[in-house]
């Protein structure tokens, strides 16, 4: 068994497992742990694809900054207590875990029809793809081939940092007619 | 590489239709985005994998856009969560039955 091999079923069924529990978990805070044991074992898998420079993305950036960022906001809010287990929808769990597997199973069929359970990756990955190394050869083609949406991206942070500085901007302003409705009769009583 | 290409697919096929299934089932609105996130990363892995299998950096390239579309979608659901929360002291997708304040 080659070391690829041990790598992956032994990241698999933690990968699976975790994802489970994740779902499973009533308490947010754990929820979010096993979501970031998830990220590692993904970012593991990575590292057996030879995406070098992926698996270092992958933990800075999910592990780390997303992971922070909902921890944060889940302690922020308070919401880290035991959800109601409550059905407002009646047999709305079961239908969504017949939908879930009915969905595993068309997948799994359609990975079987399209690339067949034996086909191996080229043995020459990591001497032609991954020439000179994951990261410069990743450059080369992200700057040459994909340098538009490389530019186009960036357009997209700045607009998703303006609109969150508006979203979470604590100054009041009038939402619905009721709201505005109220902010004016309070300026008339202040005048 | 010994393993096979569709190993990883399967896998990611299982974590997507878990996150499919915490989508559906969770009532935490914040449990609900981070099984958004999981449909993500699991969508991101099989992008690997083929590129992987092609022989070519494509894949990865686009997994590379998609972590950094997923950042930003992040940090906007995480803001309106928020929002939302200020409103309805509730985080729970049971109370945000009506969508005006």
């Amino acid at each position: 068994m080659a070391a690829d091999q041990i790598v992956f079923w032994v990241f698999a069924p933690i990968s699976v497992g975790s994802a489970i529990a994740m779902i499973l978990q009533r308490n947010a805070v754990h929820a979010a742990l096993f979501l970031v044991v998830n990220f590692f074992t993904i970012a593991v898998f990575y590292l057996v694809l030879g995406a070098s420079f992926l698996f270092a993305v992958q933990i800075i950036v999910y592990a780390g900054a997303i992971m922070v960022l909902f921890l944060f906001v889940i302690m922020l809010l308070g919401v880290d207590r035991d959800e109601s287990l409550l059905e407002h929808l009646k047999g709305q769990r079961v239908i969504a875990v017949t939908l879930g597997v009915g969905i595993a199973v068309e997948l799994i069929v359609a990975i079987r029809a399209g690339i067949g359970f034996a086909t191996k990756g080229a043995e020459n990955f990591d001497t032609v793809a991954n020439k000179g190394g994951n990261a410069v050869a990743l450059s080369r083609v992200l700057f040459r081939q994909y340098f538009f949406p490389f530019e186009a991206t960036s357009v997209l942070l700045i607009v998703a940092s303006i609109a969150v500085v508006v979203l979470a901007s604590q100054k009041r302003r009038a939402i619905t007619r009721a709201d505005a409705a109220a902010a004016a009769a309070a300026e008339r009583e202040a005048a | 590489m010994s393993t096979p290409i569709s190993s990883f697919l399967v896998v990611s096929a299982l974590l997507f239709s878990i996150g499919t299934m915490g989508v559906l089932v969770r009532k935490n609105a914040l449990v609900i985005f981070m099984s958004v996130e999981l449909q993500l990363n699991a969508v991101n892995l099989a992008l690997v994998a083929f590129s992987r299998l092609h022989g070519n950096l494509n894949g990865q390239v686009l997994a590379f856009f998609s972590m950094v579309v997923a950042a930003a979608e992040v940090v906007v659901g995480l803001a309106i969560i928020v929002t939302v929360y200020r409103r309805r002291q509730s985080a729970s997708v049971d109370d945000f039955t009506v969508l005006r304040g």
